[in-house]
């Protein structure tokens, strides 16, 4: 591994401080899982690692009215057991528990996913079906992005130098409704997901859908939600015939890339049938 | 590059040292304090090899640079003392034995964490340490033991 200089403040304002005299050769550590391998693997040649392990506040996973507030540096471990989270969606606490091993989600911080931004990992899909925000700050502002406007491209995202990921926010469910995570593993259960599929569908007393997000990863540069399934299933019965054209939507709007987990062909296939999958469950 | 001092306790006894910011976890553990029986195997953390406790957390030392150990509580094989040990020779819970001592850290942090697992639920924990020699079996029927065994 190339040398670096190694910094870990003690402060939130300290880090800051420290992130905007260098902005563009300072690489933010969370836990370390996936900045550590491009560190070995000369993908990346920072001259200095910023290190957040000192900022135990930033760990903080907490709820109230507003929804779930989930601090950077929560653990996918600590996110998984976290009572608030399960309280708020079983299917989010199990979305953390799906990361990787055990090991890995021990160390491994949501900020850190999130700011990684790999098109294949879990919490995003999830956190996108939610229709969670982040808030970032810098040394002179601080600021609230839709998760969806956070995500560019491959290991893109709208952070700019000098900023923070500081923590997520997650609103309330809409009423009655119900949510799910699906994870397509046909390799190790390890691996990322070939594609994922996360659904939050709410009906009303008719049993027509009045609520539907989804949120479909590893089908394309980004986590992206499929906003024509959510519309064709808005209004609908939520039958078996709903369920297949949202499907089929939200296959079409994938772009996914040939790659060891799968052609692009089959992945967007899929997509489609792990999206009825996702909608049968919360339909 | 930066120099870190950094202290913690390895198998209860503390430790004081200075490394350069780069410096593995790994390699400060076995080539730095002697402790060989954690082994670096894929060095990306798939493989489990590596697999020590950090504050009981079972954790990949090939993902870790040894300045996150500052101020914790690392265990590596060579602090172990567990049923478990036992239950692995009785039960022919390793075959070539290189993925054994992360087998250990790992199943060992499992009957902490969860002592009643059931057989799917030590699968699924133990899903991340790999045996090339594929002798699962024995090692499912060695923690399944030392959970017997407590």
């Amino acid at each position: 591994m190339r040398p670096f200089d190694y910094l870990e403040p003690a402060t939130l304002e300290e880090a800051l401080a420290l992130l905007a005299e260098d902005p563009d050769d300072t690489l933010v550590m969370a836990g370390g899982t996936s900045l550590v391998i491009l560190l070995k693997q000369d993908l990346i040649r920072p001259a200095r690692v910023l290190g957040l392990r000192r900022l135990a506040q930033l760990g903080a996973i907490e709820s109230g009215s507003a929804g779930l507030r989930l601090g950077a540096l929560a653990t996918h471990g600590a996110l998984a057991r976290a009572d608030a989270v399960r309280a708020h969606a079983p299917a989010l606490a199990a979305t953390f528990a799906a990361v990787a091993t055990v090991r890995i989600r021990e160390q491994a911080t949501l900020g850190g996913n999130l700011a990684h931004a790999d098109p294949a990992q879990d919490p995003p899909v999830t956190l996108l079906a939610l229709d969670a925000s982040v808030v970032a700050m810098s040394k002179d502002r601080a600021r609230t992005i839709p998760l969806e406007a956070l995500f560019v491209d491959v290991f893109e995202t709208s952070l700019e130098p000098g900023e923070l990921l500081l923590r997520v926010e997650v609103p309330p469910l809409p009423h009655g409704a119900r949510a799910t995570y699906k994870k397509f593993l046909p390799n190790t259960l390890d691996d990322y997901a070939t594609v994922s599929v996360a659904a939050v569908v709410a009906a009303g007393a008719d049993g027509r859908c009045t609520h539907a997000r989804i949120a479909v990863g590893g089908a394309g540069p980004v986590p992206f939600r499929a906003r024509e399934a959510e519309r064709a299933l808005v209004g609908s019965r939520l039958d078996e015939a709903a369920v297949r054209e949202a499907s089929a939507l939200a296959a079409s709007a994938a772009e996914p890339i040939d790659d060891l987990r799968g052609s692009a062909e089959y992945k967007r296939a899929m997509t489609r049938v792990w999206a009825e999958r996702a909608l049968r469950e919360v339909a | 590059m930066s120099e870190h001092r950094i202290r913690f306790t390895l198998n209860g006894e503390a430790v004081d040292l200075t490394v350069p910011a780069q410096r593995l976890a790994v390699d400060l553990l076995r080539d730095d304090l002697g402790k060989t029986g954690t082994k670096d195997g894929c060095s990306v953390g798939v493989c489990g090899l590596c697999t020590i406790q950090v504050d009981g957390a079972p954790m990949s030392a090939c993902l870790l640079l040894a300045t996150q150990l500052d101020g914790t509580a690392v265990r590596t094989v060579e602090g172990l003392r567990s049923p478990l040990q036992e239950a692995f020779i009785e039960e022919g819970g390793f075959q070539c034995g290189i993925c054994t001592s992360g087998q250990l850290m790992a199943a060992d942090a499992l009957l902490r964490e969860k002592p009643d697992a059931t057989p799917a639920e030590v699968n699924d924990w133990m899903m991340g340490n790999l045996c090339r020699c594929t002798g699962y079996h024995g090692i499912a029927r060695a923690i399944a033991k030392a959970q017997g065994a407590r």
